[in-house]
């Protein structure tokens, strides 16, 4: 039983499982790459014939990186980081905390790194000098006198050697960021016209509606567009949150890359869609009354308060969506001949009547496309991301330094045999550089140079 | 003098300097090395100026941006990263041969985009999505990778040729390359450097696409294939590390990686659709 144990552990332990794991999920991620993701049934058949969309269906190929399989495979790799870690980290912890002045002498002896000198003196004044030494290249040592001498001891960074842990931790706290994320959180999309509200948005996918628990007001969305004409320059809504009939958020504007909180639920700015159908504000100048009303396209609407009449008659679009660039507008105030003329979208245009002048504001009522979603992992995976590269920048470039000075006092009184040696868990190269500095120190020391 | 000129001039300095180094190593012209190395830095220097002059220029013409933003910029500073990234590299190891491996592919890089009638090389205003600051740190971080994964495999290529023919004698042309130890432990550095900046580049690009978007990971084939890319590395390391995998098997990956960072980089942008389209063609 205790071997068959020993099997198990030692599989979901191995490298050879982690490499396993690492290049079957290169492998299989490729596949959803290739094949489109998440479209109708209807589109497999027709692109791949019946008999193969029958064979993807059932292998969730259409919904790969969240089939069943998939996520099998995320998971045996997270039992191997898991496993792995739990094998491996209490040596690596020993190694961290361990007492170095208890090193046996002779693997002091076979350090890679060493370099021998003999010096006059006793031990303990020998183990000043040196410990002065080591001091003096950064190297804070620690001493313990032994039967045979004395015994310095100095390390750098030694807790440089949990960077990997800390790596391998850090995509578990990713992935447990996205669970929590899918879990308790949503996807979600509405669209609101301009002047408009809502308190449920709906689910990505499913179209399953969820209340937000607040109103969404949509005030005023804009699109401006650069000089060509055609590429979008800045999509802005302005957006006010309502609860219990209170304004908590009033006219937040709202771009891409700038979406708005609240509660938790985050609304970006994702689309948008023209309507058929004018905000007009209408002021006449004299009096300095004003209204504004929504009108629809292609009807006479009246203000009987203002005395006037108009209406939207005709309408220039400029592209397949149906945004309007100008309109042709139709405004009477009962005196003389109406007016009729073309003004630019988004536009303020002057009327003057035998008796009156007035100001004709119209722009063409749009609806916002926001995309609404709620994560409370993603501070989780954030976290896991900066621990990563805190994690890969230890594992990859501080290592694990050490030095030891041994002093043994020779059968010649007062003469003693000094061992400077050291090693490195990592970047040999750096350190025999650090090393030889040290060694370059105790040579040209006076003291130390008179054996 | 615009823009336009200043890197097509890069362009054929990167030329020069490719040329310099691969006679350098094919003739053993070590006469030649000094001005390899200056002409290089000239190039990237003027790759320097020509990016610089770009960004203000996007200003003049009242869009104003990082010039970052579509496939021609992004190879642009793909070459300018190669070859600072090689100038580190030539420093660090006092070899210059290391240099007929690493500049054609900031040359390579350079002539791909000036010369591909593929990509509109006029300044475009940026769409909304890539109005962010994260759109910078998202393509330093990934192609400060990208250009060390390509060093990485041109120093892989060499090891590959080197220890074909390792019993040739003393005076071949294999001689003049260093030792396969000294080739091998480039190639760890660099896979390294390039894994950690290539891990930075994914992390900022699915901080933005949570800004943007309220997602930070959509498995969209470009995100998908840096990933691809990443487990690729990743499992490199792996057997590196813990398996003292080293040589032969080592350089082999890395080519290998590399391929995998020209899909993410350009086969994903041309052959597979997605939500990174715009740094496409025109």
């Amino acid at each position: 039983m205790k071997k068959t144990e020993n099997m198990v552990w030692r599989f979901f332990a191995s490298v050879r499982l982690a490499l396993f794991s690492l290049l079957i999920l290169a492998t299989t991620s490729i596949i959803g790459t290739l094949i489109p993701q998440k479209n109708p049934p209807e589109f497999y058949i027709e692109a791949f014939g019946q008999r193969t969309a029958q064979l993807f269906q059932m292998l969730d190929v259409p919904n790969m990186y969240n089939s069943w399989w998939f996520i099998s495979l995320l998971l045996l790799f997270s039992i191997n980081l898991i496993v792995c870690t739990i094998d491996r980290l209490p040596n690596v912890w020993k190694m961290v905390v361990m007492n170095n002045l208890d090193t046996d002498p002779e693997r002091l002896e076979k350090m890679p790194h060493r370099q021998e000198f003999h010096a006059r003196g006793n031990a303990a004044a020998l183990a000043e000098i040196a410990t002065g030494l080591l001091a003096k290249n950064g190297w804070k040592a620690q001493g313990e006198t032994k039967p045979t001498g004395s015994l310095l001891f100095s390390q750098k960074l030694a807790w440089s050697r949990l960077g990997v842990y800390a790596v391998h931790l850090s995509i578990l706290v990713i992935f447990a960021g996205a669970i929590i994320g899918s879990l308790l959180g949503f996807k979600a999309g509405v669209m609101i016209p301009e002047g408009s509200a809502t308190d449920t948005v709906y689910e990505t996918g499913t179209e399953r509606p969820i209340p937000l628990g607040f109103t969404v007001k949509c005030d005023d969305f804009n699109v401006s567009f650069y000089a060509d004409g055609t590429t979008p320059k800045e999509f802005r809504s302005n957006l006010s949150v309502l609860e219990n009939e209170k304004i908590i958020i009033d006219k937040r504007p709202i771009i891409v890359n700038d979406p708005m909180n609240y509660k938790g639920i985050t609304f970006y700015q994702s689309s948008y869609e023209p309507m058929q159908g004018f905000n007009v504000v209408i002021t006449n100048k004299a009096t300095k009354v004003s209204q504004s009303f929504q009108i629809p396209f292609g009807q006479k609407i009246s203000w009987p308060e203002g005395g006037i009449d108009f209406g939207v008659i005709n309408q220039e679009v400029r592209s397949r969506m149906g945004d309007v660039n100008r309109l042709k507008v139709w405004f009477s105030d009962g005196q003389g001949d109406p007016s009729i003329f073309w003004m630019d979208n988004n536009a303020t245009q002057a009327i003057s009547s035998p008796t009156a002048a007035y100001e004709f504001e119209a722009s063409q009522v749009y609806a916002t496309g926001l995309q609404v979603a709620k994560d409370p992992g993603v501070w989780t995976v954030y976290a896991g991301c900066a621990l990563m590269l805190i994690g890969l920048y230890v594992a990859f470039f501080l290592s694990h330094r050490r030095v030891w000075v041994y002093i043994v006092r020779e059968e010649a009184a007062d003469r003693c045999r000094i061992l400077v040696c050291g090693a490195s868990s990592k970047n040999k190269i750096a350190f025999e550089k650090e090393f030889s500095a040290l060694v370059e120190c105790f040579t040209h020391d006076s003291t130390l140079q008179n054996a | 003098m615009n823009s336009s000129q200043l890197l097509g001039i890069t362009t054929l300095a990167y030329l020069f300097s490719a040329i310099l180094y691969i006679a350098i190593f094919v003739f053993r012209a070590k006469k030649l090395g000094l001005t390899a190395t200056v002409v290089t830095a000239c190039a990237f220097l003027i790759n320097t100026a020509g990016i610089a002059l770009r960004w203000q220029e996007s200003y003049q013409a009242g869009i104003g941006y990082a010039p970052l933003s579509n496939m021609y910029e992004s190879l642009v500073f793909f070459a300018w990263a190669i070859a600072i990234f090689y100038l580190g590299l030539e420093w660090k190891y006092k070899n210059r041969v290391l240099g007929a491996f690493s500049m054609p592919f900031a040359c390579l890089s350079m002539a791909y985009a000036s010369l591909s009638p593929q990509f509109g090389k006029e300044i475009k205003p940026l769409i909304p999505a890539l109005q962010s600051n994260w759109l910078i740190a998202h393509v330093i971080t990934c192609f400060v990778g990208y250009a060390a994964f390509a060093v990485a495999s041109g120093m892989g290529i060499m090891y590959l040729i080197k220890d074909r023919k390792t019993n040739e004698g003393p005076g071949s042309l294999l001689a003049s390359l260093p030792e396969l130890k000294v080739i091998d432990d480039i190639i760890h550095k660099t896979l390294v450097f390039g894994f950690l900046w290539l891990t930075a580049g994914i992390i900022t690009g699915a901080v933005w696409a949570n800004s943007a978007w309220g997602t930070y990971w959509s498995w969209d084939p470009k995100e998908t294939w840096s990933l691809i890319t990443w487990f690729v590395y990743a499992a490199t390391l792996h057997a590196r590390f813990t398996r003292g995998w080293g040589g032969r098997r080592i350089a082999w990956l890395a080519v290998l990686g590399f391929l995998s960072v020209i899909f993410t980089y350009y086969g994903v942008n041309f052959l597979l659709s997605g939500l990174h389209s715009y740094g496409g063609g025109s």
